[in-house]
Parts: structure tokens; sequence; C-alpha cells
């Protein structure tokens, strides 16, 4: 048995939840949301994933419940399908291909075209715009300053224009919609906080409509419960407000929800109301304003400005998530562990706001402590400071121990501990800033009555060049900081100055120290593209190789550093070890667009993979973050996920291995205990078929993403009397439309 | 549903002196009795024997006083000129002076007239001691000379005429009957041995000797002169072991705490310092009205007794243990007892489901405003009299958090004038705290923007505006000043590092000066 080692780009996980509407089952116990390119069925009462709709080849952009059989759901993806599921069991049911994305596929796939008709031609792509009237006598779609009722009976539309401004200066734009249950009425949100209800709409002169505003600025969502009795709203507010219906003075609100309100749905009983944020989070909300449970998935922030870090105690992803938040995310099962509040302050939703942000994070090597940057621009004034954590065994989180405010004069640029080799040596932080220095911080008893805190215990520069990333050795005894095109290598028992390295021009742009036997090299890369490493017992450069590499950085239990390289915008992956100058792996257009953030992660067990190029991965994953916030990985055993904001991993995995490593116990156990030979067959067939899905899926991710304007974006279901079901299907662009 | 994160007070580093254990204990005393003397108060001594009344040597009288009593015991008035050095005698029963007109008088404590009159010193004495044996006098005069005398037939014994300047202070030992030593101006202090008729000791003090101490062990000997305070070790022949110069006029008067383990040390500088006698560094200090004349411990450190230049007595008695316990800890108000058992003995079965409390959030007055949004109102509150006194870092951080929220101006804006001249006058109060300033320059700048057209409106604001207008001005001045200052001591380390280390080192000498602005 020969295990011939194939290492591939794979999804992991951290896929949005929010990027449309949850649904919540009849019973109210399941709750179903597009998540990238499955659907994910989540317990209402436990938060758990119970299970994964997977089918969809392209992101799925609409779940519905089947209104004649409340144990289906159909779901609509940009791959052109829509699928009808059993969701109790995961089961698919029914598939359906739409003709407007694959033209080329014949007609004959077309399963049931009679029922289609255009209704409307000039829709909004957000699906919060359209909304079905009570009992599917009409529909209202607004887009722009244009809301648009068209009657399915009489075939007939009414249009209602608004002015652009009213007298107040008040902006018009229509941002959602939805009807009422049972009352003609429809209530629209608009840009500038404003709800109205429109009445008396089937005749075209008389219409009216009132107001209600406590939002200042855009609804984002709104959503009648079930009986009609109440509205509910959500914005940017991060307050869900919650109307009387006909009683417009009175209302509830459930303030500080975290995140600006994107969705809003209530459950088919009324029990439940879900709301969704814009941090990637679906909120469950009893009736009586309470919350009752938290859907978090990986937050996404503007930048991810703390790095990708493995928390070294329960090996989990960390980066900044939610503003002023560190967050917590489990690799291994893509949940979202937890949350940490490093700023500590009550966040204010308000758009133009300048808010803290976490913008450096650092752990030690015991990840005993944990230390953070926060930084605040306001105009010209900056506001930084560094937070220390300390990990708290009883409560295990972590514990603010120190906060030093403005512990640099500018921009902090790098932040790293010195690895402990012993207990007994203190672990020192060392920060560098724009401002010229670069400091280092120890852990100090100051009182008898406190216990030690951190101190400035030393403050280093040279010639007045600006520090841009520091390194320490892996014993902790030096310390490297670059200063511009020059690298400085410092003791770190006595803060002297060893030696400077420099190789002109270009600035040092990445530092790091060879790992276990090649700690006496320390590698750089420069501005001027080029790959450096210095030989630190001759104090010489040891090699150098021309190459654009946007990222360097050293696997914590190997000998090997993993460079990429963006190469004529195709990302390639190299991985070698210090001492020998052939790379032992290197794999080009990984995908494209540049490597921002990468991370070694250990792995739970060790592979013993015999393969040269793949033993790099034996003991670890690489993950890393592309320039479209596409988290990828190498590694593991998963399926591919979804596309948006997803991992991806560099696979060392055979499909044999995959059987096996599905079922550890199978070469050990006896031959009779075992299932037939016919059992195993059509298992390890069909592990074969997976890999070939998953390589499918990557190399449909460009066309996806160049596809999205004409794609599909959004199918509304609706039961009704006469037929079945209708399948209206609206187009971001006509060109779509004009060819069906 | 979050709960509202409280606004974040800032702690800032606490100026003034550190809390330590000597600050508690030497804190821990009542406010002083001031009791007003005819004279500069010379000396003050207690008796060695219980109640411990103590004799305070003031112009021509020596009175007596009780530990608790404010009118004095007895006096001794029989003085034709300024009397000095009053002191008991071991046993507490007979009381020794000297006089300006060189007469020696012993009183008995219970009489009124003096005992025995030793006459033969030719100018004022200063120095007036019981030996250990208690039969002998010893005495030191402003003519250069010191004798020993026999109290029984009031006879001179011994006459020592090594000192060249006048003798003003000494001791005797408390251990061997047979040693005392002196201080005088010439700067020396003499060890004499009875027995032999020279000094046997002496140590140069390099300052005029102003007062004595020996340690219970004897084997330290502490002399003050100058602004000096020096220790030497009497087993060591009298070798310096530690001078201490922690006082910036002559030092007047030493004295030690109960066990020796704090010396204290009185000077004309106004100010009592409190040495640890392990490291001789300065734990505590006590300011006095004015200069300190004379100084002593009661036994057990039970109040301290200091005599001023201004005939003030300062006396200051130790707080009683319920007192002060009082004053640290108000005891909570326990639950009545049916109250607090109620429930708490009940063991919870394996199928109860337990309710916990509810725990109810409490909020800062200004914390619940900022919730509800009320900014002016969150001003108010965090502007009230009392935190605006008393905390004003709770003031300066809701300001930091209005700022924060981009809502300061609103804040700010519409007050009338009792209002603005309340943020006026915090302003003005903390503005060049340096903790603050950053903080309060953007509302300053605010209000000034907000506020420009009424000014000449109202005096008030307007003699307000002058102020903050002067206080910024002068500020502005003493930073200039300190700058200059820094970059004098720049030069000076500069020049005094050696040049290779200034070569290779990265490390700015200024850092260790940078100021907090």
């Amino acid at each position: 048995m020969v295990e011939h080692a194939d290492i591939r780009v794979v999804h992991r996980g951290g896929s949005k939840i929010n990027f449309r509407a949850p649904v919540i089952s009849d019973d109210s116990r399941l709750l179903l949301c597009a998540s990238g390119e499955c659907v994910k069925v989540y317990s209402t009462s436990t938060e758990e994933c119970v299970h994964h709709l997977r089918a969809h080849t392209d992101v799925v952009t609409g779940v519905v419940l089947r209104p004649s059989n409340h144990l289906q759901v159909y779901s609509c993806s940009m791959d052109g399908t829509i699928r009808l599921w059993d969701f109790t069991d995961a089961i698919l049911i029914k598939m359906f291909h739409l003709v407007a994305v694959h033209l080329q596929q014949s007609t004959e796939q077309l399963v049931e075209a009679r029922e289609l008709s255009v209704v409307i031609s000039h829709v909004s792509s957000n699906p919060a715009a359209i909304a079905f009237g009570r009992a599917g006598e009409y529909l209202a779609s607004t887009k722009g300053l244009q809301l648009e009722v068209f009657f399915l009976k009489k075939q007939k539309s009414n249009r209602f224009s608004l002015k652009e401004e009213n007298k107040k200066g008040r902006k018009n734009t229509f941002s959602c919609v939805t009807c009422h249950p049972t009352d003609d009425c429809i209530a629209t949100g608009h840009e500038d906080g404003q709800i109205r209800l429109w009445r008396n709409f089937s005749h075209k002169k008389e219409y009216t409509y009132s107001t209600l505003h406590w939002h200042h600025t855009t609804v984002g969502s709104l959503c009648f419960t079930p009986e009609g009795t109440n509205l509910l709203s959500g914005g940017v507010e991060s307050v869900l407000v919650q109307w009387r219906y006909n009683q417009d003075t009175q209302r509830d609100f459930l303030p500080r929800l975290g995140a600006a309100i994107t969705h809003v749905t209530v459950s088919p009983d009324g029990t439940l109301f879900t709301t969704t944020h814009s941090d990637n989070k679906i909120t469950i909300i009893r009736s009586g304003a309470k919350v009752s449970a938290v859907i978090q998935g990986l937050v996404k922030g503007e930048s991810i400005e703390t790095d990708l870090l493995i928390d070294p105690r329960s090996k989990a992803l960390v980066m900044n998530g939610k503003p002023g938040h560190l967050q917590f995310y489990s690799l291994q099962r893509d949940k979202l562990m937890y949350n940490l509040d490093i700023v500590q302050q009550e966040y204010i939703y308000q758009s133009d706001l300048q808010q803290f942000e976490v913008v450096k994070a650092a752990f030690n090597s015991s990840g005993n402590w944990l230390a953070t940057v926060e930084r605040e621009q306001k105009d010209a004034e900056l506001e930084l400071n560094l937070k220390l954590w300390a990990f708290d065994d009883q409560t295990q989180s972590f514990v603010l121990n120190t906060t030093i405010s403005a512990p640099h004069e500018n921009r902090i640029t790098a932040l790293c501990f010195s690895p402990a080799t012993d207990s007994q040596t203190t672990t020192v932080l060392v920060s560098s800033s724009k401002d010229g220095h670069f400091k280092a911080w120890q852990l100090a008893a100051h009182t008898e009555d406190e216990g030690p805190c951190w101190s400035c215990d030393f403050v280093g520069a040279y010639h007045g060049l600006v520090p841009s990333c520091c390194c320490f050795s892996a014993d902790g005894s030096l310390l490297a900081v670059s200063f511009q095109e020059v690298v400085t290598v410092w003791s770190s028992a006595s803060w002297e100055l060893l030696t400077t390295l420099s190789q002109p021009p270009g600035d040092i742009r990445d530092l790091c120290f060879g790992q276990l036997s090649c700690s006496k090299y320390l590698l750089g890369t420069s501005t001027s593209n080029l790959l450096l490493c210095w030989n630190l017992l001759t104090c010489s450069l040891e090699w150098s190789t021309s190459m654009d590499i946007s990222l360097l950085l050293a696997d914590p239990l190997s000998e090997n550093m993993a460079a990429f390289s963006s190469f004529s915008s195709l990302l390639s992956v190299f991985v070698f070890k210090p001492s020998e100058p052939r790379p032992i792996f290197s794999q080009k257009a990984v995908c494209s667009g540049k490597v921002m953030r990468a991370v070694f992660a250990p792995r739970e067990e060790m592979l013993e993979s015999c393969e040269e190029s793949s033993q790099w991965l034996n003991r670890c994953q690489l993950y890393f973050l592309s320039q479209h916030m596409v988290n990828s990985s190498a590694a593991g055993s998963a399926q591919p996920n979804a596309l948006i904001g997803s991992h991806q991993s560099l696979v060392a995995m055979t499909p044999f291995h995959l059987l096996l490593g599905k079922r550890p116990s199978l070469l050990q156990t006896p031959a009779h205990v075992l299932p037939s030979t016919s059992y195993l067959c059509s298992m390890f067939v069909r592990s074969l078929l997976i890999s070939v899905t998953d390589n499918r899926s990557v190399t449909q991710y460009s066309y996806s993403t160049n596809t999205h304007s004409s794609a599909f974006t959004g199918f509304i279901l609706h039961g009704s009397q006469n037929c079945p079901f209708v399948v209206n299907l609206f187009s971001g662009a006509e060109r779509c439309l004009r060819k069906l | 549903m979050a709960s509202f994160k409280p606004t974040k007070i800032h702690v800032y580093p606490k100026l003034g002196e550190k809390v330590t254990q000597d600050t508690l204990y030497w804190k821990n005393y009542k406010a002083p009795i001031q009791i007003k003397q005819f004279g500069a108060v010379s000396n003050v001594a207690f008796s060695p024997v219980a109640p411990y009344n103590f004799a305070v040597t003031a112009f021509t009288r020596i009175h007596i006083y009780g530990p608790f009593s404010q009118e004095p015991i007895k006096s001794f008035t029989r003085f034709k000129d300024t009397a000095y050095s009053g002191r008991f005698r071991s046993d507490g029963q007979l009381l020794v002076a000297g006089c300006e007109d060189s007469v020696v008088r012993l009183f008995d404590v219970g009489g009124k007239t003096a005992l025995r009159m030793f006459k033969g010193h030719t100018k004022a004495v200063h120095l007036t001691d019981f030996t250990s044996d208690r039969y002998q006098i010893v005495t030191g005069s402003d003519d250069y000379s010191c004798r020993l005398w026999d109290i029984p037939n009031a006879t001179e014994l011994n006459t020592y005429r090594e000192h060249t300047d006048y003798i003003r202070c000494g001791v005797t030992s408390k251990l061997n009957r047979d040693l005392f030593i002196t201080g005088s101006y010439d700067h020396t202090v003499k060890l004499f041995d009875v027995r032999t008729d020279k000094s046997v000791m002496t140590m140069d003090h390099e300052q005029p000797v102003e007062s004595l101490l020996l340690y219970p062990s004897e084997g330290l000997l502490v002399s003050a002169g100058g602004r000096f305070v020096k220790v030497w070790d009497l087993l060591k022949q009298g070798q310096p072991l530690v001078s201490l110069r922690n006082h910036h006029k002559t030092v007047t008067c030493l004295c030690l705490s109960k066990n020796g383990e704090r010396l204290l040390s009185a000077s004309l500088d106004r100010h009592v310092k409190v040495y640890n006698t392990t490291n001789y560094k300065v734990v505590h200090n006590f300011d006095y009205p004015a200069s300190i004349l004379s100084l002593a411990l009661a036994p057990y450190d039970e109040s301290i007794v200091v005599g001023m230049t201004n005939s003030v007595l300062s006396i200051k008695h130790k707080k009683s243990p319920s007192e002060s316990k009082d004053s640290t800890s108000q005891q909570r108000r326990r639950p009545s007892y049916r109250m607090f058992v109620k429930g708490k003995n009940y063991i919870p079965k394996q199928d109860d489901f337990l309710v916990g409390k509810q725990v109810k959030e409490h909020l800062a007055k200004h914390d619940k405003q900022l919730k509800k949004f009320n900014v002016s109102k969150a001003l108010d509150t965090a502007l009230e009299s009392w935190t605006r006194r008393r905390k004003p870092e709770v003031t300066v951080a809701v300001i930091k958090e209005l700022n924060r929220r981009g809502t300061l101006k609103n804040a700010l804006a519409g007050r009338d004038e009792q209002e603005l001249s309340r943020i006026l006058n915090f302003l003005i109060g903390n503005l060049v705290d340096a903790r603050f300033t950053l903080v309060l320059v953007t509302p300053a700048e605010m209000i000034l923007d907000i506020y420009r057209s009424i000014i000449g409106q109202s005096p008030v604001i307007d003699r307000q505006l002058l102020r903050l207008h002067e206080l910024l001005e002068r500020e502005l001045d003493y930073q200039r000043e300190l700058l200059e200052v820094l970059g004098m001591l720049d030069t000076l380390f500069a020049s005094s590092l050696p040049r290779n280390a200034v070569e290779c080192s990265g490390i700015s000498s200024s850092n260790g000066f940078f100021l907090t602005y």
C-alpha cells in the first residue's frame, strides 16, 4: 500500500450565517440559515448545528419553508439550482435547474416552466425589498423611491413614488418592505429611519400612509408577527423595536443586541423572534423580550489587524472580530468559542463614530499571558492602550492584569513575547512603535498588597530609525528588531546591542528566526524583493534569493518556514528549511489575490506520512487568509465549506487515508468482525468521489465571483389556493430575464 | 441583550506619599494640644517612671505636666535667668537643671525650692544629667569645661577641660556609671571615663554638636549638629557608621521610639523626621509651625512632645485603639437573626430547580444618564460638587466618554450662567493637572467656540475666562522653564557619559526625565 499524498487547498468553515434571513421551522425547534454553500440547521434551544444540507456547489442565496409540507424546505443557490430538502433528516428530495444561469444546458432538464411569468421587471437585488401581501393576493416591491404593488388576481400593478427629500431634508429612499398578514397594509422602511404604513393602495390616487419614527438611521429590516398585532423593526442602532399595530405610540425596545440588525424574522407560531446581525450572529429571542440563544459565526471585521494567532492553550484561532473584541474560534469544530472583551466600554452604534479597535495581540508560549493593543484615532489625536491579560484557571478565561495607557507615542508596529525556555525566567514583552523606540516590558511585583504587574524595563532605539518588526530567537536569548533596512540583534538578558545586519537597498518587511536545529538562522524579507537568510554564528549572509515574498512565517513545531509569494497576482506557497536551499514543497496558483495573514496551527494528533513533500504537514496545518477575506488553510478532513468568507485548506490527504482516518480501527481489528468487503469497497469509492467534488469547488470559486452580478439573487415561494406554488424569479440584470 | 458597560474610570497613579506601615503608625495621633510657654522651649524630658510626667524647660521656668492635663502639675520658677536642660533622675524623684547664671540646681519633684545648688561653673550651664548610679551629676558649660558633682555633699568631684568651645549637649551611660559623653561646638564628641582624668574616645562630627543620643544597647551613639545626623559605633572605637542629611537647617534634637526601631530628629527647618534604624531611611515626616528646639517621645510612644522657638509646646497623644478603629471601618448593621438564617439551612434536593436571585444591576448616576443618552444630564451629575471636588477623575472620565461618543459639544451647549461658571470652575481647577490636561483641553476649546458670542454679557463668566487665560499663560511659562532645565540636564548627562557608550547604546538618556506632559 503506497499512500500518495496530494496537497490541496480546501475551504474550512467560518462562513457567513447572516447573509440571508434565517427560517424557523413550524414547531420553533429548528432554525435554518443559508451559510455559504450549505444550509445549516440549528437547534433553537441548544444553539448547536444539527445538520448541514450540502449539495449546492455555490453560495446559497435563499431558504424558505415549503408551505404544503412543514418538514421540507427549498433552497436556492448561485449555481442555478433550487433544491428541496427534508431538513429533519438532511435528505435531498428534489432538484430544479434554472435555465438562466446555464444556458448550455438544454431545455429537457427544465422541470416546470409553465408557471413562469414576469410580473415586475424593475426590482431591487435586496430580498428584503420584495414581500407578498395578505394570502398572496398582491406583491409589494420597492426600489429607490418607488413602491410597486402588483395584484396577482387582477394582474395589474400600482406604483407610488416619493420625493427624494421631504421638507425636513430627510431621505425617503426605501430600504425594506413587509406586508401585514391579515390586513391590507404594507409597511416600508426608509433610509432616514422612518417606517411608513401604507393603506388603501388598491386605488391609485386615494392611498394613505402613516409614519412611525424611532430609528435615527436606515431601517434594516421589518417584520409583522403572524397575527399581525406587532411590527418588529431593527437597524444600525442594534435595538429591536416592537410596535403595536394600530397603537402607534406604544413600543417596546430590546436594546444592546450587539451589532447592527440586518434581518428580523418571526417563527410561524409567533413564539420566537430572531435577529440577524452584521457581526455574523443570529440572536433568538423568546416572546417576553428575553434573549434565549445566540448563534455566533466567525466575525470578520473591516480588516484583520491583529494577524491570525493560535492560542497555545485551546489551539483556537484568535483574531479581532467584533469592534473592541478578540474572538477565539475553534478550527476543529468550526465554532466561535467566545469573544473576549478587550476595550470594555459601551459600544455606541453610530455609523460615523470612531471606535477603539484591537490592533495587535500576542500570546506568550504557554498561553498564560495575552497582550493586546487597542487604538482610537480621533482627528490628530491617537489614543493607545496596551493591556496585559493573565489566564485565570478558575474562570478559564483571561483576566485583565495591567493597562498601560499611551505605551508609545505613535502606532505600534509589532508586539511579541519572548519564548519562555523554563519557568524560572520571566517572560518579556517587546513592542516596537513608529515613534522610533522599542520597549521591553517585564512582569514585576511593585507592592505587597497588589499582585505583580507589568512595567517598562528597557527603551531601545537605533539612530532614530523607525522599527518595523521584532522577533525573539527560539531560546529567547536574542531579540532581532528591524529598523528600516538594518536588522539589529540585541541580547535579551542585558539589552546590549550585539550586532547589526543589513542588506540594502530595501527595508526589512518580515523577520523570523529559525526553529529547532535551524535556530542559528535569521530570515528576513525586504521590500526590494529579496528573501535573506543570515547565519548568526558568523554574522554574515548565508544565502539570499530574489522573490517577492508577501508573508514569511515559521512553523513553531518544526524547522520549516512557509513563504507566500504573489507573483503576477497568483499566489504561490513555498515551504523550505533555512538550512537547505531547495524548497520542500512549492505550489503555484494556490488562489488568486495576495495572502495577507497566515498561521501554522498544530494538529490535534500527528499524522504519519512518509511522503517527502507532505511531511511538513504532519504536525500542523497551514491556514491562510487571502485578500478577498477568504480564510484558507492547509489541512485536514473536512468537506469544503462555503465560499464567501470561508476557510480553505491545503490537504495532505489521500482518499485511502480518508477511509482509514474515519475508521482508524479498521486495520487493527480482526477480519472476522469487520463488515463485508463489498460494504467497505463502496465506502472507499464514495470517498474517492468526494475528493473529486472538492477539487471542482475550488475551481469554481473565481467563476462564481465573476458571475455574481448576473446571478440570481433571490426567490420567493409562496403557497396559495389556486396553484401549489408560484415561482417568481427576480434578477439583478434584465439580460437574464430576456433570455428567459 | 448585553448589559450596559459602565464608564471606565481611569485609575491614575497616586500622587504624594505612599501609605506604609510607618505612615499608618505615625498618623495614628490625635490633633496636637498646644500650650503657650513663657519663652522658647529649650528642653523636654520625660520622667522614667509612671505616670510619665514630663518636664518642660522654657525661659526661666520648668513646668511639669502630667500625661493628660493641660495645666502644669508643678512649676519650678526660682531661676534667676534662663533655665536649661531640666532632666529627671532614673527613679523620677529628683530633677536637675542648669541655668544661664552658671548655677546648677537640684530639685525634689515633690518640693518647691532647690535641694542643692552646685556652683563652680563660670558660664551658662546647658548640660546637666545624672549618672546611672544616681548619686552623681554631670554638667557641661559654656566655659568649655564639664564637671562631675557628688549629690549628697554637693562637692565637685572632677573637672574636664578638654573641649575648646561651648559644651551644649551630653548623655550619660545607663549601663555603666563611669561613662558619659559630651558634645561641643568645637565639632567633637568626647567619651569620658570617670576613673581616668581624660577622655577615652574622641569623634569628629565636623559641625557644632547640638544633641547626643545613646542607643539602649549603648553600642551606637547618634550625634546631631549642623544639618547632619551621624551614627557612631562605640564598640569599634568611635567609627562613623552613617551620616544622614535629611534636614536643611540645623538639627536640634534627637529621640528614639519605644524599642529603638525608629530614630526621630527635630530641626530648625520645622520638620521632625523618622528614620528606620536598620537602613536609616526616612520613613515618615512631621511638619510643625515653627522651628523646633526640643522633642521627646513618651515611653511606648504614647505622646510626642515638641517645643518650638515661638514658645509653643505641642503635645500629640496617641489615639486609643477604639478610636482608631472607628475612623477606619464603620461596622455595618447586620440583619436580624431570623432574616439571616431563613432559608440558609435548606438543602436543595436533586430534582429541585434552583431559581437564582436576580442580580440587580447597579449603575452610577452618570452612567444611568449615559445609558439613556441624556448627555447634558450626565455631565450635570458628573459635575455635582461632591464628585467635582473629591473625585475629579470621575468627572474627567465622563467628559472623555462624552467626547468619545461625539456628543460633548451638545452636552456643553445651552448652559445658563450658573451652569457654565460651574464647568469653568472645574476647568480652572483641573486643566493644568497633568493627569487631566489631555482630556480637558477639548471641552475648554469647545466652550470657547460655543460661548464666544456671549463674552462680555456676564461679569462672572468674563472673570473666570480671564482667570483661565492667566492660568494657561503661567502654565506655559512653567513648561518653558521645565524644558530649559531638561535641556540643561541632557547636556550634563551627555557630557558625563563616556564616549563609546554614546555610540553603541541606543538608550536615549533623557528618557528618565520625561515628564508626564
